[in-house]
């Protein structure tokens, strides 16, 4: 049992922890919401006042904002169909029996271990250039038009690099969920005459749809904030400015913080929405 | 009991999860090779495989022109500091919330995460006005501590989970034996907490080298580690694939070696005890 003196010095260890999240949370949203409703431009005039809502207003009206939105939602929602789809399908064969599983499984999770800007200059240079790339060698072999990938199919192009990142960190969750189904049941269907779609469809899949949301619900918040692999591949252009990316412009290049501001508390509440669901299923998770 | 499995069937399976998987690595694999060709070499159309004059003059080129070695040391010193830092400040609380749990305990372990949550960009401008108006734009300490602060919800949220499987009856029985609070963390939980704050230290190592939001935008030439240098070749003159193939696996081998030993914890770290 807890006594009075332990519990009083739990208080005391867990007090930097939490004091230093709390300076390190409102501190600056507190900062961001008070640009949000200035016009604050650093190199032309510095802070020139209360602008009330103006620049939440001018940043859904600019004509970046809806581009941006769209931009984001293709590169999330692409990089989730691509990392939940063969996630599984990599999870389920990785689970069979095999000659050098661990190996294999070593290969299928290294990318994830590449840093951001490492994996997008590798694949910008030494696959998508299109003289010297190994894509263009491989067009030119079949006699086809090497593809300008960063520019003529840009988000598509953002959305392999960004899915080699992460297609192994899903294939990790779900491997690791698949492992804990038990086979026994599956036999049992299997002796009951359920053909091996059935048997995925009833058994596999519901066993992985806890594991599937946490994926999604993780995974969207890191690839809300993709930013390094913008960043060096195509500066936010040929339409992949996403709303990270068109903050990061607003406040550090054009260095119209107040605008950026209004932008940031947007991105935030957007982050947010998605962080109440995650943070339901790990809540529950932890009353077990 | 596990399937009886045809041979048949298993050479099917092991064929495919090859293919698959040498597939997923080959980018990592080519970067690898591609590192100890010629720049001539590393364009080539057919392109070599492994068959050109292996040569290391990359490396040593990346070497010399570029100071490699200071921005090994900043990544060092960022991703080491602030995951040591994380853990020093972490455990304690770690620990208290896993033994001495009160009424509030999840929603202190929730609102932890809910700052993990905040997208770094809405935070960008302050964190960087910061910096400049106490001088520490560029500054490996100023990043050192950013990133203690973005890891410590996993940092503390691993330990958490790590140490709630610490049974609680053993801590009673060392109680009886008239240990004190601070036998009790000495001699009883560190010895069974170790593996834990070890694979913590790991994933959060990996963490903190691979972040390339803060690192890009709060470093240009002193505070620099390996994410900027190798941003930097984003706008190459000339030939150098083969160079930026060497600086790259530089960057990215140590990470990779660390990286295969925190399989499991990853899976831990990153869905906060949610998969096990």
């Amino acid at each position: 049992m807890a006594t009075q003196h332990s519990r009083s010095a739990a208080r005391i260890m867990m007090a930097p922890a939490v004091f230093l999240l709390l300076v390190w949370m409102l501190v600056p949203l507190s900062m961001t919401l008070w640009f949000s409703v200035r016009s604050y431009l650093p190199l032309r005039g510095g802070d020139q006042g209360f602008v009330g809502l103006e620049n939440f207003t001018r940043f859904v009206t600019s004509s970046a904002f809806w581009p941006a939105i769209l931009t984001t939602l293709i590169i999330v929602g692409g990089v989730l169909l691509i990392s939940i789809v063969f996630g599984i399908l990599l999870a389920m064969l990785l689970d069979q029996p095999m000659w050098g599983q661990g190996v294999v499984r070593i290969l299928v999770i290294a990318p994830f271990f590449v840093m951001p800007t490492v994996s997008a200059l590798v694949w910008k240079n030494m696959f998508m250039d299109p003289v010297n790339g190994l894509f263009a060698h491989l067009w030119r072999f079949f006699g086809a038009d090497p593809i300008v990938w960063l520019s003529d199919a840009s988000v598509f192009s953002i959305i392999m690099i960004v899915s080699w990142q992460w297609l192994p960190f899903a294939t990790l969750i779900l491997l690791t969920a698949i492992q804990s189904l038990d086979s026994e049941q599956l036999e049992a269907a299997e002796m009951d005459g359920a053909n091996p779609l059935a048997r995925f469809a009833f058994i596999t899949l519901p066993h992985l749809s806890r594991a599937i949301t946490i994926v999604i619900l993780i995974q969207t918040i890191f690839l809300l904030a993709v930013f390094a692999e913008i960043f060096v591949t195509t500066g936010g252009a040929f339409g992949t400015r996403t709303l990270t990316y068109l903050i990061y412009q607003r406040v550090l290049e054009s260095q119209n913080v107040g605008l950026g501001s209004a932008g940031g508390v947007y991105a935030i509440i957007l982050a947010n929405i998605v962080a109440l669901f995650l943070m339901r299923i790990v809540g529950k998770n932890l009353d077990r | 009991m596990a399937r009886a499995v045809t041979t048949q069937r298993k050479a099917l399976n092991t064929t495919l999860a090859w293919i698959i998987g040498l597939l997923i690595f080959f980018p990592i694999l080519w970067t690898i090779l591609t590192s100890f060709k010629t720049e001539a070499e590393a364009i080539a159309n057919p392109p070599v495989f492994l068959f050109f004059d292996w040569t290391l003059e990359n490396y040593a080129v990346v070497q010399e022109r570029s100071n490699y070695m200071r921005f090994l040391w900043n990544s060092v010193i960022i991703a080491g500091g602030s995951t040591i830092l994380g853990v020093l400040i972490a455990v304690p609380a770690a620990w208290s919330m896993a033994f001495v749990p009160s009424r509030r305990t999840k929603d202190i372990l929730l609102w932890m995460l809910s700052t993990k949550m905040l997208p770094a960009v809405g935070v960008l401008y302050p964190i960087y006005l910061l910096c400049i108006q106490l001088g520490v734009l560029d500054n490996r300490l100023a990043l050192v501590v950013i990133l203690m602060l973005i890891n410590l919800p996993i940092i503390v949220w691993m330990l958490y989970t790590y140490f709630r499987e610490i049974p609680g009856e053993i801590l009673e029985a060392a109680r009886m034996d008239g240990a004190g609070l601070k036998e009790e963390i000495l001699y009883v939980l560190t010895p069974m907490a170790i593996p834990g704050i070890a694979s913590t230290l790991l994933l959060n190592f990996i963490l903190a080298w691979n972040e390339a939001f803060w690192t890009l935008n709060l470093t240009s030439v002193d505070a620099a580690p390996l994410t900027a240098f190798i941003a930097s070749y984003s706008s190459p003159e000339g030939l150098f694939f083969a160079k930026l193939s060497a600086a790259s696996t530089m960057a990215i081998a140590p990470i990779l070696i660390l990286g295969w030993f925190s399989q499991k914890q990853l899976v831990r770290g990153l869905t906060f005890g949610a998969v096990k």
